[in-house]
């Protein structure tokens, strides 16, 4: 036997990826591509919102959609119903998406010029937060049926975003979910995330949720 | 959940570090995991036994140290680790206020191997 020896490394398990997902931030910023990573649980509402920020932005912003889903094209075909660019990436058994993924969405898409394109993550609050995407903010959506515990049960992805959305507003007085105790729960983590209650149902906060969008949009733009 | 991708990482890079340095076994790989990631350092080891077969590291032993997750307030600037597996809820340690950040607890990170 020989002797045993150490070898430092000291490197980052996601060295790769956060490298190219700087890449890609910074090629999308160059293009002026406002990317939007939008996370999610299943059902909480992600497909909903994207269509409403179409028909919000639409008429003045150029936009397109990267939908990320285990095995389906159910939501790329009801956004491509909405008139809007899209590519459907299948991340065969893949529970997040990584900024290698959307480097191939972005191929797929073409080279049209847009000012805003949402990537639609997998549904799941765990694993898509510990990926960068290259996205230049990043969203989670908390529907109320879910629960006001959920910063506490899963903290990391409300750690790590810049927007969160309070959806199905309009099933609020249906459940105990409380408000002021889930927006409490997410400033302990991070107070920095804006907070926007809306209800894709019924239309409720969308105008907020749209001008918060347009801002970021135009901020990356200057 | 997502353990296999992380593991092929680690996996990936001890190896391109092993073949570098001409070594014929990896022993052991130290990793920093922060508390905030959900990974399970048993499943770490079985999916990491799984993608190592008939490599340099196989049968090496992952030592997963889950370093603490620590927040700071914005009032009053405290740093102070948290417990968040306990679900309880957060305030500052010196004052009480609730609006604090990580600033850590989300490392990942292979501090070294080693090798024989």
């Amino acid at each position: 036997m020989g002797d045993i020896s150490v070898i430092e490394m000291r490197e980052g398990i996601f060295e790769d990826n956060d490298r190219l997902a700087g890449e890609l931030r910074g090629r999308l910023r160059t293009q002026g591509t406002f990317l939007l990573n939008l996370m999610a649980s299943p059902g909480a509402g992600k497909t909903s919102l994207i269509l409403r920020t179409i028909e919000a932005l639409r008429d003045e912003f150029r936009l397109g959609v990267i939908e990320a889903d285990i095995d389906s094209v159910v939501d790329a075909e009801k956004v491509a119903t909405a008139g809007v660019p899209v590519i459907q990436l299948r991340t065969g058994g893949f529970c997040h998406v990584d900024a290698f993924m959307v480097e191939k969405g972005l191929g797929g898409l073409g080279g049209d010029p847009l000012d805003l394109l949402i990537l639609e993550n997998v549904g799941n609050l765990v694993c898509p937060a510990e990926f960068d995407t290259g996205a230049a903010k990043r969203a989670v959506i908390l529907s109320v049926p879910e629960g006001d515990d959920k910063p506490l049960k899963y903290p990391l992805v409300f750690s790590v975003c810049d927007v969160v959305v309070v959806n199905k507003l309009d099933y609020l007085e249906l459940s105990d979910f409380d408000v002021t105790k889930f927006k409490t729960r997410v400033m302990n983590l991070n107070p920095k995330a804006e907070i926007i209650e809306v209800s894709c149902k019924t239309g409720h906060g969308i105008q907020t949720w749209a001008s918060w969008l347009k801002r970021e949009i135009e901020r990356l733009k200057r | 959940m997502h353990e296999l991708p992380v593991i092929k990482k680690v996996l990936d890079i001890c190896l391109k570090h092993a073949e570098a340095s001409g070594v014929r076994k990896v022993l052991s790989i130290d990793l920093k995991v922060g508390k905030l990631s959900d990974l399970e350092p048993e499943w770490m080891q079985r999916f990491f036994d799984f993608a190592s077969k008939g490599t340099l590291a196989e049968g090496a032993k992952l030592v997963v140290e889950r370093t603490p997750v620590v927040l700071q307030c914005e009032a009053c600037s405290q740093k102070f680790e948290v417990d968040l597996e306990s679900r309880q809820e957060v305030e500052c340690h010196q004052c009480g206020a609730a609006r604090c950040a990580v600033v850590s607890g989300r490392e990942y990170y292979i501090n070294n191997m080693e090798v024989l």
